[in-house]
């Protein structure tokens, strides 16, 4: 009898901890899944948030479908996603949810080609005809055309691609879709499609070892880990004809033109002059009406205030991550967003 | 009196015990089965959509196309087929020398211990840092291998796949065959070599046929390993759905494995069915696993009754 005695004693104190803990848990800290791209910059942000407001945040970088996921079943307060919501997506959650602009991310174009240390100029309709395979060999005359001067070897070229569902595909194969008929009708974009050729290689780094290693090898990573792993890239040219060097300014611009105001949209072979044409936004999503599920409008506002925060001072911190800040079109668009948000059908900001 | 009661009720309480300790038993092995049982259903219900939709077809498609919601399995299976059964035949070699030398040869002393530890030391590696390792020495010698023979030098494929299976499952067959050659009884042994039989006549005519069945379900312990094993056979395998033309594409080629395919798309399955095609695959290599293991006791059974 002791022994039961004492289990019961131990079941009610754990379960006293369990509902002390969930309910400090409700109190102040505001939960989030999605996303691994934003990851290190929400890290960040929200530290700094804490230390000043006494609010945390707890986001688990589990992938944006899964962060979508997680704000269908409605455990987070928000969702951190590389890809706005597709049909499907918008459907299973039946409501209205908002895209606030984070920060934007660029995809670069890597290769091996041994003897060529200049940045290649490519195309994107021949980057989509290297990934379809019909561009096989570095010497054929579509990439002698863009770069005069470079003695390009007769090398076969590997394609390499992510063999996992990520973000960056989406953003690369968003791209592709739009500057080659031909990719969007036999391939498609998505985080995963059906790569007609190549190599897959499992995350950046898995993407990056193959191409280092790999003669004739090309490949797409982010450009943080690019920058973080001193990679050669080439120049893609945009809508206005030029050659971009994915930087971090170039990837801004290209988020600085006339937006939609819902943001919900793909900056992919962007209209911006300057713009890098491979980039994109990532997202926090949120429910346009904050009353659900029993949630009090104190935290609901704590919500919106951490978002409001992430677009203004929360940005500084984008530079010295490698992150490309929202541009100022974007920061603008994102507080009309903000400003949309509404609580028993009344504007919370 | 008291000294009865005492001694009725002592048998009382180890009866107790006997029949708690029973019932423990008896409900960690329902658990077990409840289990398995369970994760069937599981893969079952949610692979339903797919099942429904593509039907027996889904077993032998050659496209995987997740934007089109067109899913076809061959080319993974075939994939989890190629990688084991090479890394099998790669691998037996070696598990019954060591097997062998360790059970009969050399059962004493610091080489015995040195050489038996070192071999389950393979098997406690994490099997990402096979796959980088892999990735980043053995790969470079494969494409250097590819090109002597000519075929397209990719270096990573099924062949380097296979390579480092076989590697990683050579542990389970030989610590199983070790302790099966240690227990053939001596006096067969000793009756051999009282015959005056050499050692590779022991070996060839007493211990082999004694232990057959037990050494091959060491195999068909690491064939099981082989054919769950993800992360290494991810980083290796070239990650390409699309099926080569000819024997040599294929087996050195890039190709995929189920396992392989969940682990990397899974987790960003975003449209219903796709994440049940995902989840189907699961089902696929469940009863793949179990078949092979089927037939693998069946022959067992057939090599124990002779």
């Amino acid at each position: 009898m002791k022994v039961v005695k004492s289990l019961q004693s131990a079941i009610v104190a754990i379960a006293a901890t369990c509902f002390t803990l969930s309910a400090s848990a409700q109190d102040n800290t505001l939960l989030g899944a999605g996303s691994t791209f934003v990851n290190p910059l929400f890290s960040k942000i929200f530290a700094d948030y804490a230390a000043k407001t006494d609010v945390k945040v707890n986001y688990q970088s589990i992938g944006s479908g899964g962060g979508i996921l997680q704000l269908t079943n409605k455990t987070v307060d928000f969702g951190g996603s590389d890809a706005p919501l597709n049909a499907e997506q918008v459907k299973k959650i039946g409501v209205p949810v908002l895209h606030v602009p984070m920060a934007s991310g660029a995809v670069v174009i890597t290769y091996n080609i041994p003897g060529v240390t200049a940045a290649l100029n490519l195309t994107g309709k021949d980057i989509a005809d290297i990934y379809l395979g019909k561009i096989t060999n570095w010497n054929s005359p579509e990439i002698a055309a863009t770069n005069k001067g470079v003695k390009l070897p007769d090398l076969g070229i590997v394609v390499v691609h992510r063999s996992d569902g990520s973000g960056t595909s989406y953003i690369f194969t968003d791209y592709l879709t739009k500057v080659n008929p031909d990719w969007a009708s036999k391939v498609g974009k998505a985080s995963a499609v059906n790569w007609p050729a190549g190599l897959g290689g499992k995350g950046n780094d898995g993407v990056s070892g193959l191409v280092k290693q790999t003669p004739g090898a090309i490949g797409y990573v982010e450009l943080i880990y690019a920058l973080q792993n001193k990679m050669g890239f080439a120049n893609i040219q945009n809508k206005s004809g030029k050659y971009i060097t994915p930087t971090l300014e170039s990837t801004t611009a290209a988020s600085n033109v006339e937006l939609p105001p819902n943001a919900e949209v793909s900056l992919t072979n962007t209209d911006a002059p300057k713009g890098y044409p491979i980039s994109s936004f990532t997202w926090a999503l949120i429910y346009k009406e904050q009353n659900y599920s029993d949630r009090s409008a104190a935290r609901a506002k704590m919500l919106l205030s951490l978002l409001w925060y992430n677009i203004h001072d929360g940005q500084k911190n984008c530079v010295a991550l490698n992150y490309a800040p929202l541009s100022k079109s974007a920061v603008k668009v994102a507080e009309a967003i903000l400003k949309s948000a509404t609580y028993n059908g009344k504007p919370i900001l | 009196m008291s000294d009865k009661n005492k001694r009725l009720d002592l048998s009382y309480s180890q009866m107790k015990w006997e029949t708690i300790f029973k019932r423990i038993l008896i409900v960690m092995s329902v658990i077990m089965l409840l289990l398995v049982a369970g994760t069937l259903v599981t893969l079952i219900v949610k692979s339903m959509p797919t099942i429904k939709s593509l039907g027996i077809g889904y077993l032998w498609g050659k496209v995987w196309d997740p934007v089109n919601n067109v899913y076809g399995a061959r080319p993974f299976l075939m994939g989890t087929l190629l990688t084991s059964f090479t890394a099998i035949i790669i691998s037996t070699p070696f598990s019954y020398a060591v097997a062998i030398y360790l059970g009969e040869y050399n059962t004493k002393g610091w080489l015995s211990n040195l050489l038996k530890n070192t071999v389950e030391l393979i098997a406690a590696v994490p099997s990402i840092i096979y796959g980088f390792w892999a990735l980043f020495v053995l790969v470079p010698i494969v494409r250097s291998f590819e090109m002597k023979i000519g075929v397209t030098p990719y270096g990573v494929g099924a062949f380097s796949a296979s390579l480092v299976l076989a590697v990683m499952i050579i542990p389970y067959a030989a610590s199983l065959g070790t302790s099966l050659i240690r227990m053939v009884p001596s006096p067969l042994k000793e009756g051999a070599y009282a015959l005056g039989a050499t050692r590779f006549e022991v070996i060839r005519s007493v211990i082999l046929p004694f232990t057959r069945s037990g050494l091959f379900a060491g195999i068909l312990l690491s064939l099981g390993r082989a054919l769950g094993e993800t992360m290494a056979v991810t980083i290796l395998i070239g990650n390409t759905s699309a099926i080569g033309n000819t024997f040599k594409d294929v087996f050195f080629g890039p190709g995929n494995t189920m396992a392989s395919v969940i682990a990397n798309e899974f987790s960003e399955a975003d449209h219903d069915l796709y994440y049940s095609a995902l989840i189907e695959l699961g089902l696929v290599l469940f009863f793949v696993t179990v078949i092979i293991n089927l037939i693998g006791k069946r022959i067992i059974t057939k090599y124990t009754n002779k």
